[in-house]
């Protein structure tokens, strides 16, 4: 059974016909070839997958594509700027050796972005529970904690 | 360039990609005419395999084709090896029974291939193999390691389900030492299997190409040339010069992909039946049934001590959990990494160690972080903190009156450490942690219904895996050198190749500090390249915190030997006798002159050899150089966690916890940070939150991320880290290592703090609510 699904990502509308099943997390990274976005589980506990939809944080494996239709899908790739400088979360996290194998990371920027537009100062503690669902293997969450501290801050600054 | 790149924090060259979803996994890799394969696996534990019928799945919408073990078989596709031979206590050599990559007659764990199903989409491939009909006649199962051997054979050239026994050590001046011992303490406990979980599923992509009879296979894989060695040698019958493996940018590993596994080999082999590529890609739920597992030990512990508290003699029996079938490096991990460090960082003089390695209906296990060494740490620290508790002496005081002092020290159980200063790395954790203050912290816990407990750990680890010679007389079937190779460009710049893979530790940085320093460049005119068999010349890969000790100083030797041509080169651009030219950092020098070239000077002359001794020397400047480490390399450190427990409900958390490491010289204090970090993370999840669970029919009830915890942000503390230096007396940068120190360390520092909060003598890790709650209601 294929449906037509539209919708835009980072900008651009973009629309193609799947099986209805199809996760947004797949139509993201097969169809448009947007392989910033992972894939860590099957239980939607890890947030490797996180996107924005309509500007908000959500999880891309946990939703079908084509509950995605008009809506707007913000990605990893969409978030440096048009000339390739860093977002200053995405900055912060590279000052703060706040990666290692990077498979988690773009959940972590994505969940980040989120949560710094609510917490522009936030605590080790409040950080630590938006956290929740973000799963990382690498670094111990230590540098994470201190990237989103420091990137929160940052995106206040240049408010 | 004024200050030294060694030590510095510089921040990472590979982060740009990562941050901006630029990185390139095995799954993002497509390729034209792509296919997908999806696995068939058992759902019982121990069955025989009577019959598999394909049609209805073959007629299937967008099926290809289905492989079964009858198939590999008549392929003659042969089965997966191990590479390494334990010798067992009579002399003999281990059990090895076949292991074929699709099951064949049996199978022997939940999670085992029985078949491929390759289809034109990920999505038709599962729906496919659902489809097909697997007629099993179940088997009594074998689950618990300690009662394996009564249980049913699994393979009937093990018939008691033993691989092997085998042991180190002197047993009877042990058995002596005990019995005129004034104390023994004693404890029998388990080191809990754990799943690596590498937040990146394992992933293969293999492909064959008619044009010139090849093959190409990406697969997230920690040590490329391994992987196709292994492959081409044992298990296809190619040659290595027809198979190109690629280990692309990888999301960890741990250990756990450091093995040739059966879905490599299948996408390998079905890529040239079909001519067309082959993806598999790891479910989570597929890797907790077949990525190789870690740990698993049960163990009796007897310490001997005098009066003075010294320590006489330590006697330990493990058996050894090593799951359905021999993983790759499966035999050396509770033998070889295991025993041999039972001396810890104390003077002990006689040890006995016995080991008995089972097969059992679980998912394989080999290494993971720390493989075999927090196994070995977890039995030393308790041994030591729980005896010093018995008799009554602090416990960093029984710590100073047994520490090793003067190096090199000769352990009874093989390995020679060859430098280290426990004590300055104890003094330092003891200020770093304000282990004074401990006693007024535990009275506020108290005071919120919190029982607050202090532990310690003064591990040792051996890492920089290892000097050939003396791996092969141990069993090893593989040599263990590193191989790197140094390009200078013409224009001055520099490719390294390095034989060592980065998945997370930031190699791309650290071993751009060090040659960028080496030879005078910025960071920017260094370039690390791994991962790539047609790319780089050879290399065993990056497992046992090797990558620095041993890849490390490979690059190094081959930047001598670039130095020694430079300096060749710039005799005679300065028309200077070889002897009196001087290198330091990127200047070539006339000895007490003014007189030198640059680097990049040198670089263009070796390219563009117009003035240049062509009559004596070569021209170009590339070298490489295959480098054997003299021996392991032997960080140390020193601990301390405190934990609160809720008194009510056994519930536990760190919240502190404190490491000083001795890895002898540092390139980037940043990164090592992160390792310790992420090390630490991995060891109070053995301790507190990860169990690897099966019940007694071998059905994994832990299947997925929500049975089975791995810590999360709110379960970890901010850590304090620091370092003490003593170089390592054998390689050129003095270093030791540190991707797996937390995972060793962590464990013991924990469950010596949380028997400390409730005061009882011993919890069963993890330490969950109900264990701790269990323990303190059961005294």
């Amino acid at each position: 059974m294929s449906i037509k699904v539209s919708m835009k990502v980072n900008g651009k509308p973009v629309s193609a016909e799947m099986e209805e099943r199809t996760l947004l997390v797949t139509f993201i990274r097969e169809n448009l070839r947007l392989t910033g976005t992972h894939v860590g589980c099957d239980t939607a506990q890890c947030g490797a997958c996180t996107v924005h939809m309509n500007g908000k944080a959500i999880k891309s494996c946990s939703i079908v594509a084509m509950q995605a239709e008009g809506a707007d899908i913000l990605t990893i790739e969409g978030v440096a700027h048009a000339d390739g400088t860093l977002h200053p979360m995405q900055a912060a996290f590279k000052e703060n050796h706040g990666l290692q194998c990077g498979f988690c990371t773009p959940g972590m920027v994505m969940n980040a972005l989120d949560f710094a537009k609510h917490y522009p100062s936030p605590t080790e503690q409040e950080v630590r529970e938006s956290l929740e669902g973000n799963l990382c293997r690498c670094t111990g969450y230590h540098n994470i904690v201190k990237s989103i501290m420091a990137g929160a801050r940052a995106m206040a600054a240049t408010k | 360039m004024t200050s030294s790149l060694i030590g510095a924090r510089v921040p990472r060259k590979e982060d740009y990609r990562f941050l901006t979803g630029a990185g390139q996994y095995t799954d993002d890799v497509a390729f034209a005419g792509q296919t997908h394969a999806a696995f068939v696996r058992s759902p019982h534990a121990h069955a025989v395999l009577r019959s598999i019928k394909t049609e209805k799945a073959k007629k299937a919408p967008g099926v290809i084709a289905i492989y079964t073990g009858a198939d590999l078989a008549a392929a003659k596709v042969g089965g997966l090896p191990c590479g390494w031979l334990i010798t067992d206590v009579k002399g003999q050599p281990m059990k090895e029974p076949p292991y074929p990559p699709l099951a064949q007659g049996k199978v022997r764990h939940v999670g085992e291939r029985v078949a491929v199903v390759i289809a034109e989409s990920q999505a038709q491939a599962r729906d496919a193999a659902e489809l097909i009909e697997v007629d099993y006649q179940p088997l009594p199962a074998v689950v618990n390691a300690a009662k394996a051997k009564s249980g049913t054979a699994l393979h009937e050239i093990a018939p008691d389900n033993t691989c092997y026994v085998w042991s180190i050590g002197d047993r009877s001046a042990v058995d002596t030492a005990f019995a005129s011992a004034a104390h023994v303490t004693k404890l029998d406990f388990v080191n809990n299997r754990l799943v690596p979980n590498a937040i990146e599923p394992r992933s293969a992509n293999a492909s064959y190409s008619r044009a010139d009879d090849s093959y190409t296979l990406y697969v997230a894989s920690q040590n490329p040339h391994v992987e196709r060695l292994l492959m081409t040698a044992f298990v296809l019958g190619l040659p290595e010069s027809k198979v190109r493996v690629v280990a692309p940018d990888v999301g960890g590993g741990f250990g756990s992909k450091i093995y040739l596994y059966p879905e490599d080999v299948v996408v390998t082999w079905a890529s040239r039946q079909l001519g067309r590529p082959v993806k598999w890609n790891s479910d989570r739920s597929e890797a907790f049934v077949s990525d190789a597992h870690g740990r698993d030990h049960v163990t009796t512990a007897e310490l001997a001590l005098d009066k003075d508290g010294k320590f006489l003699a330590m006697r330990v029996r493990t058996t050894a959990n090593l799951g359905a079938y021999l993983s790759t490096f499966a035999s050396c991990i509770p033998t070889i990494l295991y025993a041999t460090l039972l001396a810890g960082q104390y003077k002990t003089p006689a040890i006995y160690c016995e080991v008995t390695a089972v097969f059992t209906n679980t998912v394989p296990v080999d290494a993971y972080r720390g493989a075999g060494r927090p196994e070995a740490t977890y039995v030393v620290e308790r041994l030591v903190e729980t005896a010093a508790r018995e008799i009554k002496l602090d416990p960093i005081e029984l710590r100073r009156r047994n520490f090793i002092t003067e190096f090199p020290y000769q352990t009874p159980v093989a390995l020679c450490y060859d430098t280290g200063n426990y004590e300055a790395t104890l003094g330092a954790v003891l200020k770093l942690a304000d282990v004074a203050g401990f006693k007024d912290r535990r009275e506020q816990s108290l005071r919120r219904g919190k029982l607050r407990g202090l532990g310690y750990a003064c591990y040792i680890e051996a890492c920089g895996i290892a000097p050939s010679n003396v791996a092969g007389s141990l069993g090893a079937r593989a040599g263990l050198f590193e191989a790197g190779e140094v390009r200078v460009h013409p224009t001055g710049t520099v490719t390294v190749f390095t034989g060592s893979h980065a998945h997370g530790q930031g190699h791309e940085t650290t071993f751009a500090q060090v040659v960028a320093d080496r030879l005078g460049l910025g960071m920017e005119q260094v370039e690390i390249v791994h991962g790539d068999t047609s790319k780089v010349l050879f290399g065993m890969g990056t497992y046992g915190s090797r990558s620095i000790a041993v890849g490390g100083t490979a690059i190094v030797k081959a930047l001598d030997k670039i130095v020694a041509k430079g300096k060749k080169i710039a005799a005679h651009l300065l028309e200077a006798s070889e002897g009196d030219i001087e290198y330091d950092r990127g200047v070539f020098k006339v000895a007490g002159t003014d007189k030198k070239k640059t680097f990049g000077e040198v670089a263009f002359a070796a390219y563009v050899p117009h003035n240049y001794p062509l009559d004596k020397l070569e021209p170009g400047l590339n070298e490489n150089a295959f480098y054997d480490p003299a021996n392991f390399t032997f960080p140390a450190g020193s601990y301390v966690c405190e934990v609160e427990v809720d008194r009510e409900t056994g519930a536990s958390q760190v919240v502190a916890f404190t490491a000083v490491d001795d890895f002898g010289k540092i390139i980037n204090p940043m990164i090592v940070e992160g390792q310790v970090h992420g090390g630490v993370a991995q060891g109070i999840g053995q301790a507190l939150t990860e169990n690897c669970a099966y019940d007694e029919a071998g059905q994994l009830t832990s299947g997925t991320l929500l049975d089975y915890c791995i810590p999360r942000a709110s379960d970890l503390p901010l850590f304090k880290i620091d370092t003490r230096e003593t170089p390592c007396t054998h390689n050129p940068l003095g270093v030791k290592g540190c991707g797996e120190a937390g995972a060793i360390g962590a464990p013991a520092a924990v469950m010596n703090a949380i028997t400390d909060a409730i005061g009882v003598r011993d919890v069963p890790m993890p330490a969950t609510a109900q264990n701790v709650w269990r323990a303190m209601h059961r005294a």
